[in-house]
């Protein structure tokens, strides 16, 4: 139990997906305007992170990796170089679900996301917790709480983001720096912020 | 008056059309600082407050002073003390020579002691300043806002939290990083969200950790390793901390660490001001100390076998280290903090709790105040909205 909440606070602080690992930025710079934007992003991205790092898993266990189709009478066939292809249509397929649930149930949330709930298809934050869920040989039950960690360390970020660019809406940008450049710099401090956690062994 | 008058001649030459209109921020700088301005608001109704952003800084920093010459007097003395137990003479560089000029080496002498602090903590300052102003002069002078007394805060403050042995090229970089990066790119003094001093201690950490860490940097004696209290006490225990320095000693300031951080009691001398003016917010204090004690005696009472800081109690984590100065100085800077009075509790309790999560739970840093403040001002606003969000909803319900 306590190596699993250590693998829950190591993937939240320590291994943060956007600012120690800066992955998913695409996203992470473009939905950070608003607060209510930015969380309800955020909470699609756990839940999209919670549910494909462990089917991921499952699918590498059973089908992918060296002699995993053992049960099927076929123990020397190793398909793992069909991972990346498979990872991505997991993703794929269960964004296109979660889009017309939130399209059902929370319309206001499924306009404010707009086009970007479809690119989390190919937020690297999803696909790296994938990536990242095989190169650690994380088992099921680690690979839920990794996914669901990774997921809440990113939302955590995209929302300080998005309080910190609210904030920032009254300061005086020189125009070479208005907009994007600006947000970059926020990060890079923001990502010193979380460096207090860097070392930190759980 | 006579000097008023030159001001009054000379000032249409800065003024728009005029010959040095570009050095208008200068100007500025010059005669609201020897006066105070003339202006006033033209339109009706307005609050008059003797407290303006001026008293309020120069107020900060004036509170800092006590901490600043009990800095100076440990310095020397930590220094002349080990040079007489060891035998060691004068630094050799330029420092010594300029010691030898008024003072001997002497630790009983107040004066020698204070000196010898001095001859280190005044180029450390000068570096600081001039760096820092000339930054925020440039950028007064192309952005077209107003230099402010923002900057003697800032100075003080990051002059304060750096270690007596610090090469001053580091202090110019790390007082540039803080006052470009940390403040400038967002526009000056208001518009940041971190706090600036900070920013530009932490560039300096992360970037220089041979000058800014570990147990060689904390004296002004060369090549003597001196551990701050905090260091000893992650690598030896609490035991040999407390019989090696003893909490009235830490409490007054008689050990090893960065200029400023070392005496409690000097920088509660300062607070005492800032919290009795209301220019710190003693919410955020409160916020601080209550999140420290709660954390720190939750560790007391879990225990640890392998880990000497879980044992360390609150009294010890309020005297060693960074944690008063940063408690009472940089946690209360109104910009990088949370605003809303339940948010300032929530961001006091964060920083309370993360400085001794870090301390205690991290190997790699031995000293958390400063991360623990930068983390928690990335949070400021988020709480913020949240505290306000709150506000909103409870007055829909009641109707």
């Amino acid at each position: 139990m306590e190596a699993y909440l250590g693998l829950f606070i190591r993937s939240i602080f320590i291994d943060n997906m956007a600012l120690s690992f800066f992955l998913g930025m695409c996203t992470f710079l473009a939905i950070s305007k608003k607060i209510d934007a930015a969380v309800g992003l955020g909470i699609a991205v756990v839940v999209v992170l919670t549910i494909t790092v462990p089917v991921n898993n499952l699918l590498y266990a059973y089908l992918l990796s060296d002699g995993a189709l053992a049960w099927a009478g076929l123990p020397d066939v190793d398909l793992s170089f069909l991972g990346l292809l498979t990872y991505i249509g997991v993703i794929a397929a269960l964004v296109q679900i979660l889009e017309m649930v939130l399209d059902k149930y929370v319309p206001a949330l499924y306009a404010a996301l707009g086009v970007f709930l479809p690119l989390i298809t190919v937020n690297c934050a999803i696909l790296g917790a994938s990536l990242f869920m095989v190169e650690r040989d994380y088992n099921f039950t680690e690979s839920v709480v990794y996914g669901a960690g990774a997921g809440v360390g990113w939302a955590l970020a995209i929302a300080a983001l998005a309080g910190i660019r609210e904030k920032l809406k009254y300061s005086d940008v020189p125009d070479g720096l208005q907009g994007l450049g600006i947000t970059f710099i926020t990060v890079g401090l923001m990502s010193l912020g979380f460096m207090s956690f860097g070392g930190i062994d759980i | 008056m006579g000097l008023r008058k030159f001001l009054d001649n000379i000032e249409p030459h800065f003024q728009g059309g005029g010959r040095f209109e570009k050095w208008y921020a200068l100007y500025e700088v010059f005669d609201t600082f020897l006066y105070a301005p003339s202006s006033v608001t033209r339109t009706s109704a307005h609050v008059r407050d003797g407290v303006d952003l001026k008293r309020i800084m120069i107020t900060v920093w004036l509170a800092a002073f006590p901490a600043m010459f009990y800095g100076m007097y440990n310095l020397g003395f930590q220094a002349n003390t080990i040079m007489a137990a060891t035998g060691m003479s004068g630094p050799s560089d330029w420092h010594g020579w300029l010691i030898s000029l008024l003072a001997g080496y002497d630790p009983d002498s107040i004066w020698d002691c204070f000196w010898h602090g001095a001859m280190y903590y005044i180029p450390i300052y000068a570096v600081t300043f001039v760096v820092g102003i000339a930054w925020e002069i440039l950028f007064a002078i192309k952005r077209g806002h107003e230099v402010n007394e923002g900057f003697f805060v800032t100075s003080i403050l990051f002059a304060l939290t750096c270690p007596p042995d610090i090469p001053l090229w580091q202090v110019a970089m790390g007082i540039s990083f803080g006052v470009v990066i940390g403040k400038e790119v967002f526009g000056g003094t208001g518009k940041n969200f971190l706090n600036p001093a900070l920013t530009g201690r932490a560039f300096l950490f992360f970037a220089y950790p041979a000058q800014l860490s570990g147990d060689a940097v904390w004296t002004a004696v060369d090549g003597y390793t001196a551990a701050t209290a905090l260091s000893v006490a992650a690598t030896d225990g609490m035991q040999v901390m407390m019989n090696q320095i003893g909490w009235m000693n830490a409490f007054l300031g008689n050990i090893h660490g960065s200029i400023g951080e070392t005496s409690t009691l000097a920088i509660l001398l300062g607070g005492s001001l800032l919290l009795y003016t209301r220019i710190a917010s003693w919410r955020i204090v409160a916020g601080v100390f209550l999140g420290m004690t709660a954390l720190s005696t939750l560790f007391n009472i879990v225990g640890s076998e392998s880990n000497p800081m879980f044992a360390m109690t609150w009294y010890w984590h309020l005297v060693v280290g960074g944690f008063a100065f940063g408690m009472i100085f940089m946690a209360t800077d109104p910009v990088s903090a949370a605003m809303t009075n339940l948010g300032k509790w929530w961001f006091g309790i964060l920083i309370g709790i993360m400085v001794v999560l870090i301390r205690v739970v991290n190997p790699a840093f031995p000293e958390g105040m400063m991360l623990a403040i930068l983390f928690a001002n990335l949070f400021a606003p988020l709480i913020d909205h949240y505290v306000v969000q709150a506000n909103v909803r409870r007055r829909l319900a009641r109707g």
